[in-house]
């Protein structure tokens, strides 16, 4: 009989059959919940293992940096499948987000052999990658001999791989001729409208349709809720402000974060395009934005949304995912929707954050290291993650289409709507450059500038190109 | 043994004995030796880096610039504005907290117990990591529901946005300092206040002699010394302020707490600029150098004439 329980649940992870054959039979041998999950984690593991030495690098020992997030808990919970895979053992520091990329940047810069793969957002590839700090990812990815066959590479959202590619020359489009594959991608947000439906109801509003709607939608809530305010968005001096909503608003409003020209930059944060966001913006977290927007991080416009402090947020969809989620106080009274800030534009242009897998080049590791990441950001773990954990959103097509997963997503209202109408747009809208860091803090620290009223939308504007360029032309990039 | 043997004998041993006695000091100041190694090297490195153009995410354009990097911050407005908040800070927290710390020392010189335990808890504030300080405050001074924002709306202020506002940022940040730092300034200058001489003030007693008179003319003079070390201390500590900062606005709103530590802190850390981030730590030890001399040489003053005086 055990064989014929190991031949069924191999058949379900070569697609021989389906999943209601699978549960059906699973119930005629009287197996468990508890038992097929482990069942079905055996199968997996043996089909993985078939056409691929995953025991080449048996008996060694892996070391991953990972920042504090659902993606490492499900990482975490699931590392005795890679364990039992390989043979191999895997250790982990994780810090928080505050303080993460600071013991990146720490361990990498100091060409520490201490980690050998990391947590990275595409964004500080572009630093770390020309830096000479990262791997090219590429070298394995075209190797056929250290590629496991069904990786599927291809499966991986086309925009996603682009976005974590780069050639390094600033102003090179992402996953250009000449770019390097400096992480794999593992998990992605894109920014939107999360809101309280409760709250919505109550005060009698709407879903609002663009930028100047939301201005309206907020002042009402601020003003009629009782308590909560009307919209949360960051506001801390950090590069983390710009790139969720307001890039996303910033970019379907036509605005441009540089032009390049003859492989020069020059900003374009002073274009009437950006001027014409921005004052609504400003305008907006003035009116009805938290009373400390200035100290606002990505925990604090979640968990306000989650205690029903704030009425909306405009930033990651995956951050209004996890608020719906726990012990939050408004758990189940949350919905989602595609935003499009600009009132010409239909669809949304969302700026994306990718979490990823990068390999360091100082790893004494190195093929161990990718069979990890390999493992990490394959259709198995990650299907584990999004069925099992709080992977979303998942960075493979496959598990979106995944029933068990599509029937967990359809609990939250909107969000299957709302990123299948924001995905065909949905990429990194920054130009890749090595100041980045620098540029859009400066940005933000503006931003906050302008919100106090110590400087009119306009002049803050112009002054912030006008030092841009300055930093540019300084590093020579301008 | 031939005489002449034995005085040879004794002839090496004295030699002997005597080079030890010669390399004596050179072995005893060893360790300080190497101590002083140690802190050299990396102040070295940094040295050298403020000489380069040297940005980690682009080392391709890295090499020897000279004073170029030291004339390009100093001709940079941002770095004006972080002396000048630098400077704000460093006052207002060193001379609030010597007032406050010298009050609080003149209420508990009296050794009685309930001074005692006054004192030691007093002193729990300076027990308490910076940052961690920072984010309590951070939690109190939340709009929402900080129980501070609760107090001062509740005398009309119900708009006060404390750290989020660059008209309050500063102010809020030296609340946080003054909280950990006060028992510091108390403690050294209660330490003080209990070793002067109590001869001056009996005499002045039994004089009859105003307090405002002794506490001008007898006790704040004997007790400079003292307070020109605290303020030292205090002032080459908070000229280099960085954790309560960094914790409770990463140096915003806007550039309004761009101390020097947290500018070269996010040079080097988020900015990969080692030599940018290696100039303003330069320029910082030049300034605290040269302040810490303009203290020591008055605190020796002082000591002489202290001296002089018994």
């Amino acid at each position: 009989m055990s064989d014929k329980i190991k031949a069924m649940f191999e058949d379900f992870v070569a697609g021989r059959v389906g999943r209601r054959e699978l549960l059906r039979d699973a119930a005629r041998f009287g197996i468990g919940a508890s038992a097929a999950g482990m069942l079905l984690n055996a199968a997996q593991t043996r089909a993985l293992a078939a056409d691929y030495d995953w025991k080449a690098h048996q008996g060694k020992a892996l070391k991953v940096l990972l920042n504090k997030h659902p993606y490492a808990d499900a990482m975490i919970a699931d590392i005795e499948s890679f364990k039992n895979l390989t043979g191999m053992s895997v250790t982990w520091d994780i810090f928080p987000e505050d303080v993460y990329f600071d013991k990146v940047t720490a361990a990498l810069s100091s060409h520490s052999t201490e980690y050998d793969a990391f947590m990275t957002g595409a964004y500080q590839t572009w630093q770390y990658g020309p830096a000479g700090w990262l791997v090219d990812l590429d070298e394995y990815l075209k190797n056929p001999a250290k590629l496991a066959p069904n990786y599927d590479w291809d499966g991986i959202l086309a925009g996603l791989r682009s976005s974590t590619a780069w050639s390094g020359k600033p102003g090179d489009a992402l996953g250009g001729p000449g770019a390097k594959q400096w992480c794999l991608p593992w998990g992605f947000e894109v920014n939107n409208v999360s809101y309280n439906q409760r709250i919505f109801d109550k005060v009698g509003v709407h879903m609002p349709k663009n930028l100047p709607d939301m201005l309206e939608v907020a002042a009402k809530i601020t003003k009629d809720a009782g308590g909560p305010y009307g919209i949360g968005v960051r506001g801390s001096r950090s590069w983390a402000t710009i790139h969720p909503g307001f890039l996303s608003g910033y970019t379907n409003y036509g605005g441009k974060d540089f032009e390049v020209r003859g492989g020069k930059l020059k900003a374009a944060m002073n274009s009437p395009q950006s001027k014409e966001f921005t004052k609504l913006w400003v305008e907006m977290i003035q009116k009805s934005g938290p009373k400390n927007w200035a100290t606002y991080t990505w925990y604090q416009v979640g968990t306000d949304l989650g205690a029903g402090a704030s009425g909306m947020i405009y930033d990651a969809d995956i951050l209004g995912y996890f608020m719906d989620g726990g012990d939050n106080k408004e758990r189940g009274h949350l919905a989602y929707g595609a935003f499009a800030a600009n009132p010409n534009e239909t669809a949304p242009t969302a700026n994306v954050w990718i979490w990823s897998l990068a390999m360091s080049n100082f790893s004494k590791n190195k093929d161990a290291a990718w069979d990890f990441i390999q493992w990490a950001t394959g259709t198995d773990h990650l299907l584990f993650g999004a069925r099992k954990m709080d992977m979303v959103n998942p960075v493979r097509t496959k598990i979106w289409e995944d029933p068990e997963f599509k029937e967990k997503i359809s609990k939250y209202p909107g969000y299957l709507e709302q990123y299948t109408a924001t995905a065909p747009k949905a990429r990194i809208y920054f130009t890749p450059q090595p100041l980045f860091f620098n540029l859009t803090t400066d940005w933000a620290a503006a931003l906050q500038q302008m919100v106090a009223k110590q400087v009119p939308v306009d002049e803050g504007l112009d002054k912030l190109a006008a030092s841009i360029d300055r930093q540019l032309k300084s590093a020579g990039l301008g | 043994m031939s005489e002449s043997a034995e005085i040879a004998l004794h002839q090496r041993a004295g030699v002997a004995a005597s080079r030890g006695a010669r390399l004596l000091p050179y072995a005893l100041s060893l360790p300080a030796l190497l101590v002083c190694i140690g802190i050299l090297i990396p102040f070295g490195t940094a040295a050298w880096y403020s000489l380069q153009r040297y940005n980690l995410a682009m080392p391709f354009t890295r090499g020897f610039i000279g004073w170029s990097g030291y004339l390009d911050v100093l001709s940079d407005p941002d770095f004006w504005n972080t002396v000048e908040v630098s400077a704000i800070y460093t006052l207002a927290t060193v001379v609030l907290e010597l007032l406050l710390g010298l009050g609080i020392a003149l209420l508990l010189r009296e050794r009685t117990r309930l001074n005692n335990i006054v004192s030691i808890a007093l002193l729990l504030p300076l027990m308490t990591a910076p940052a961690i300080a920072a984010l309590m405050w951070k939690l109190m001074t939340n709009p929402g529901f900080g129980v501070l924002s609760w107090i001062v709306g509740a005398f009309g202020l119900t708009n006060f946005k404390w750290a989020s506002d660059p008209n309050t940022a500063m102010l809020t940040v030296v609340l946080v300092d003054i909280w950990v730092y006060t028992p510091f300034m108390m403690i050294l200058l209660l330490a003080g206040l209990r070793s002067l001489p109590t001869q001056p003030f009996e005499a002045a007693r039994l004089d009859g002699v105003p307090g405002r008179f002794v506490f001008f003319r007898i006790t704040l003079p004997m007790l400079m010394p003292y307070i020109v070390t605290a303020t030292l201390f205090r002032l080459l500590d908070s000229i280099q302020q960085f954790d309560i900062i960094y914790a409770m606005t990463q140096g915003g709103p806007g550039d309004s707490l761009m101390v020097f530590q947290v500018r070269a802190y996010l040079e080097f850390f988020q900015y990969t600029n080692v030599g940018r981030s290696a100039v303003l730590m330069m320029i910082l030890w030049a300034i605290t150098y040269a302040l810490s001399n303009v203290f020591v040489k008055q605190w020796l003053k002082l000591r002489e004439r202290s001296h002089g005086a018994q």
